[in-house]
């Protein structure tokens, strides 16, 4: 079986618009989050949201392909640009090599909501115009992305829930080790916007701690209150090794385990069990225990059942080995579909830097996430493995274990 | 709305909206050919022509407008009959 490494990165999220920019965030422990007055006015229950500034394409990319991107298509054209940049690959080398795309996503809300109502309005689906089938399909990203980079191979969206982006991973480090493709454009997405989340907020899922927006996302901590909704988009190649080495890639990591299980429990509410047989499948696909993992990027949303259940996994796959545990989401909020993903990215950037990011906003431990290593202030901290765990409503869940490349 | 108004509304939104080049903007250009447009775009089209004419372009009748001056005579030829 083949080897499957990281060989190029790129991120566009509410903490920064570049792998440079996103470490720096990381590093100091700066949050995303502020609270929309818009999403107050429409009639949210939580105004709170990851910050994201639309990327500007006009003069990039052509008015056909614009014409077809929803808002979160754009944000992964940014992640992606970043990360064919970092992995030395150029639109020749795409044209003569063949390139797949996996990306998880789960929605593309405005233009469903803005082509009904341009047809109940008209009486007349002519007024629609172009682009808002292309830009409301659930694989718009995968669509517009393989068009624009000329991809030839595989190219489908994986939809997963809040697990979308892990799962694209692991589906494409399945694809790459078993040799049906030697690279692979892989990530998560996720929209930003006034309609795509009211029906989480339906069900009072957001923190209320609108008055301090940058502490409202406190994963682990005894106070929390729901999670933050946020968004962009994160990119990561997977290449198989002796394809990267052929080439001369830069090697961020090595992707070396995928484990997945569904709960078969609830709809929303996450089990305990089901993260265990993942995070247990993933160290056994690894080949590693539970004592060598340096960091876990844990899952934890900051939603009071989600966290504590994930807690009582973690320490019970991992227990008396205590590996040092932070929730980026602290940080950036909830990036769904996306996150799977970002934090990926998020860790490899940890990884590249020897630091671990902290928990920001951990003040108090509960009953359960007190038996966990979990930081609060960034630490300097050479990272040889880490896991990252992402779940998702109907109990999906997705593990990755990713080492760095030796 | 007389004919030189016609002319130049599309012109100006085919600058600005589909981003042709000015200089490419003639009576004799083919639409595909010479402005680059394709069949999706004559979908958008179709909504322009609706909003800033009140017109509704048919199928059958949109295969024969090949040049900008079919478009500009096509339109001027509907609004004379409204």
């Amino acid at each position: 079986m083949n080897r499957v490494v990281i060989t190029g990165i790129g991120i566009y999220s509410s903490i920064g618009k570049s792998l440079e920019e996103v470490k720096n965030s990381l590093y100091q422990g700066k949050s995303g989050i502020i609270l929309d007055p818009e999403r107050k006015s429409f009639g949210f229950q939580s105004g709170l949201t990851g910050k994201l500034e639309r990327p500007q394409l006009k003069g990039i990319l052509d008015r056909r392909s614009r014409v077809c991107m929803p808002q979160h298509a754009e944000f992964a054209y940014m992640s992606t640009i970043e990360a064919l940049k970092t992995g030395a690959i150029t639109p020749e080398y795409l044209e003569q090599n063949e390139m797949g795309i996996l990306f998880g996503n789960d929605s593309s809300t405005p233009a469903v909501i803005e082509c009904v109502d341009i047809i109940r309005q008209t009486k007349d689906t002519s007024m629609v115009g172009s682009g808002s089938v292309f830009q409301s399909m659930n694989s718009s990203v995968t669509m517009n992305l393989s068009v624009i980079f000329h991809l030839r191979g595989v190219n489908f969206t994986v939809s997963g829930a809040c697990a979308s982006g892990s799962h694209a991973i692991g589906i494409g480090y399945f694809m790459i080790r078993h040799g049906y493709q030697n690279m692979i454009i892989c990530g998560g997405s996720q929209e930003v916007n006034l309609f795509c989340v009211g029906s989480f907020d339906a069900l009072g899922a957001f923190s209320k701690m609108e008055s301090a927006p940058e502490k409202a996302s406190k994963p682990f901590d005894k106070k929390r209150d729901g999670l933050v909704p946020s968004g962009g988009a994160a990119t990561v190649i997977l290449e198989d090794l002796d394809h990267a080495i052929k080439r001369g890639a830069p090697i961020f990591a090595e992707v070396i385990g995928y484990g997945f299980s569904s709960d078969g429990v609830h709809i929303s509410v996450p089990d305990v069990n089901g993260p265990i047989r993942a995070v247990s499948m993933a160290l056994k696909d690894a080949g590693v225990g539970p004592e060598k993992i340096d960091y876990i990027n844990a899952h934890a949303t900051s939603t009071p059942i989600g966290d504590q259940n994930e807690a009582k996994a973690i320490d019970s796959v991992f227990g008396k080995y205590k590996p040092v545990i932070s929730s980026t989401k602290s940080m950036t909020g909830h990036e769904m579909w996306m996150a799977g993903a970002s934090e990926v990215v998020y860790s490899i950037l940890m990884m590249q830097n020897s630091f671990i990011a902290p928990n920001i906003n951990f003040e108090e431990p509960d009953e359960f996430t007190g038996k966990l290593n979990i930081v609060t202030k960034t630490i300097s901290k050479d990272i040889d493995i880490f896991l990252s765990n992402s779940f998702g409503f109907g109990g999906t869940n997705s593990c990755l274990i990713i080492k760095k490349f030796h | 709305m007389d004919r030189d108004n016609i002319i130049k509304t599309i012109n100006g939104l085919l600058i600005e909206e589909f981003e042709i080049d000015e200089s490419a903007i003639k009576p004799d250009a083919r639409l595909k050919d010479d402005l680059g447009l394709e069949s999706l775009d004559f979908v958008d089209i179709a909504v322009i022509v609706q909003k800033e004419f009140g017109l509704t372009l048919k199928g059958e009748e949109m295969t024969s407008i090949r040049t900008l001056q079919n478009l500009y005579d096509y339109i001027f030829n509907c609004i004379q009959k409204k």
